[in-house]
């Protein structure tokens, strides 16, 4: 277990060193000049050379690019030019949307995907089985950012159930906060159980042909123990895999349906700084959404063995 | 074809996409009004006989719109597959064939492209390249490059060691030779299945660019520029919002089951 933990650790380093240096590379190579956005157009030349010296922008690749590894490590990381503030604090305010609602969104995709699989499981090829399974190709093919708009037209818009956008803010109404994102959580969960309902059908099909699947119904048991008690655990292995990809693509995947609603999350910051140019916070969001990505799934990999036993994370 | 016809995936998969291949077909010469004509006097109209799916803030005819939209989705779709698929199937063949070191340095680079969320890094793409269609189409298309690399690679590795190869090769053909008549040509059913599914995924990816200003740019129609804007007016012209995602999901719906009745049809074992 501990040789394990340690190779995934070298590996995750190794990841999170290559995302940074593509992000940096890519940044580097952004036109647009970040002294000239934050001093406008009328700015003088010796204005902007100031201010690039600064910003450390006048310095070559490495230097820049040490310079911003050095501050991470340090614990301090950088300091966003829009918002004169820290980064990180920048990051933890932002997360405290973007992180409620992947996990809204996904609770609700397997609260609603795993029955849902389950019950076209058990009645494949009936009429019940094909019509979860038409309704989740809908669900494959409807844009999360209409389904968002759509959801909007009808909670808010028609009915005034919901507001159409924009967030009260933790501190100042926690139901409020809550309500404002239930819909944009309801749009990226949907999409969601419609990935996860069609791997819960599949996956549990092929368990329940296993041969200790039939010895379980031989020996008497109840359908209900055999389905919950016997397959589920074994069928969830691949669910596992496929909700920790998508935990991670839905930290990202948040930048539109944020768009949508206005939230001020991750998404929309990362969104917004690229537009402004603000560097520091393109950087670190960018690698704080891939480290969380490459993180959700290193702790689906652990999952594995907690959910069947005769996996080995060290091989032996 | 009766085969493929029997399989009902396919059927309404061929239904739906013929129907948007061919109101792209007909928008190249015929639309109803011009999709940039603007007409002050029938803003936001409601659908009616005149006008079947409404006009919209500019009082432009929104079928029209939805018809040279569909001509946008389907060149995005192609395009961006073919970068995929071009340079993929190179890069899965060359691995396979390129020995240790270079299918390691292309498997683990593919490794990181996944890694990158895909929405993120084509935003970024669009940041450096400049917002266009063009563009998006690039950055989308980059993205599908490790997919069918992987899959080609997968493919290729399956065929490379069967006797029929070794026969060819015994026969004194070259490896360039082989590859071209005898690896291809059977690695091709996973990759046109693969390519059909990438189709309506590109249609959707490319819906979200323009969605946030970064695909095709005003006044061109792309769907998901008509529903950025149609989120303006929702309350006085709810149908903006609803006719250009509708046609996003038909197609979307339409390539998923051709695909999916592709692979049920030439792999079974996918199924």
């Amino acid at each position: 277990m501990t040789r394990y933990l340690i190779k995934k650790m070298v590996s995750l380093a190794a990841v999170l060193f290559l995302v940074s240096l593509t992000v940096f590379s890519v940044l580097f190579v952004l036109p647009g000049d970040p002294a000239q956005i934050i001093l406008g157009i009328n700015a003088s030349p010796e204005t902007l050379a100031a201010l690039r010296a600064r910003l450390g922008l006048d310095q070559p690749f490495w230097a820049q690019y040490n310079s911003w590894i050095g501050s991470l490590l340090q614990g301090t990381g950088g300091h966003s030019i829009t918002y004169d503030m820290a980064v990180f604090e920048l990051i933890g305010s932002r997360l405290a949307v973007t992180g409620p609602l992947a996990i809204m969104a996904m609770a609700l995709a397997v609260v609603l995907a795993l029955p849902l699989g389950i019950f076209a499981a058990r009645h494949q090829n009936r009429p019940a089985d094909a019509a979860v399974m038409a309704g989740t190709q809908l669900g494959l093919a409807v844009p999360e950012f209409w389904l968002g708009i759509l959801l909007m037209l009808l909670f808010s818009v028609h009915w005034g159930i919901f507001s159409a956008g924009g967030f009260p803010g933790w501190d100042e109404d926690v139901w409020g906060s809550l309500k404002a994102l239930f819909l944009p959580a309801l749009a990226l969960g949907l999409i969601r159980t419609a990935i996860l309902t069609r791997l819960t059908r599949s996956s549990m099909l092929e368990v329940l042909r296993e041969d200790y699947v039939r010895t379980a119904r031989a020996k008497g048991l109840r359908e209900r123990t055999v389905v919950y008690g016997h397959a589920l655990k074994n069928a969830l292995i691949p669910v596992l895999t496929i909700l920790g990809l998508q935990m991670g693509q839905l930290l990202a995947g948040a930048i539109i349906i944020e768009n949508v609603f206005s939230l001020p999350g991750l998404g929309r910051l990362v969104f917004q700084a690229i537009g402004q140019r603000d560097l520091p916070v393109v950087r670190e969001v960018v690698l704080f959404m891939a480290a969380a990505v490459v993180v959700v799934n290193f702790l689906v990999d652990l999952s594995y063995a907690a959910v069947d036993p005769r996996i080995r994370l060290d091989g032996q | 074809m009766r085969r493929y016809f029997k399989n009902l995936n396919f059927s309404i998969g061929v239904v739906l996409s013929t129907v948007v291949l061919a109101m792209a077909l007909v928008s190249l010469f015929w639309t109803p009004y011009g999709p940039n004509t603007m007409d002050a006097h029938h803003r936001m109209e409601a659908p009616s006989m005149v006008h079947p799916l409404g006009t919209d803030q500019y009082g432009r005819d929104l079928l029209s719109r939805v018809m040279v939209g569909a001509l946008n989705s389907i060149i995005v779709g192609l395009i961006t597959v073919a970068i995929g698929m071009g340079a993929g199937v190179i890069l899965g063949l060359i691995s396979v064939w390129g020995g240790r070191l270079t299918d390691e340095a292309i498997m683990r680079f593919s490794d990181l492209l996944f890694g990158f969320p895909a929405v993120l890094s084509a935003i970024l793409i669009t940041a450096v390249l400049g917002p266009s269609a063009v563009n998006a189409m690039l950055a989308i298309g980059i993205f599908y490059i490790p997919v069918f690399a992987r899959l080609t690679r997968a493919s290729a590795l399956t065929v490379k060691g069967l006797d029929y190869i070794a026969a060819a090769r015994a026969a004194g053909q070259a490896e360039v030779t082989i590859i071209r008549r005898h690896v291809l040509p059977n690695i091709l059913s996973p990759l046109i299945i693969q390519a059909t599914i990438q189709f309506a995924v590109a249609i959707l990816a490319e819906a979200s660019l323009s969605y946030l200003g970064l695909g095709a740019q005003p006044p061109h129609p792309s769907w998901g520029r008509m529903l950025n804007e149609a989120q303006t007016f929702m309350a006085l012209t709810p149908w903006m919002a609803v006719f250009p995602g509708m046609a996003i999901a038909w197609t979307v719906l339409g390539f998923n089951l051709l695909g999916d009745g592709l692979r049920d049809i030439l792999d079974p074992r996918l199924r």
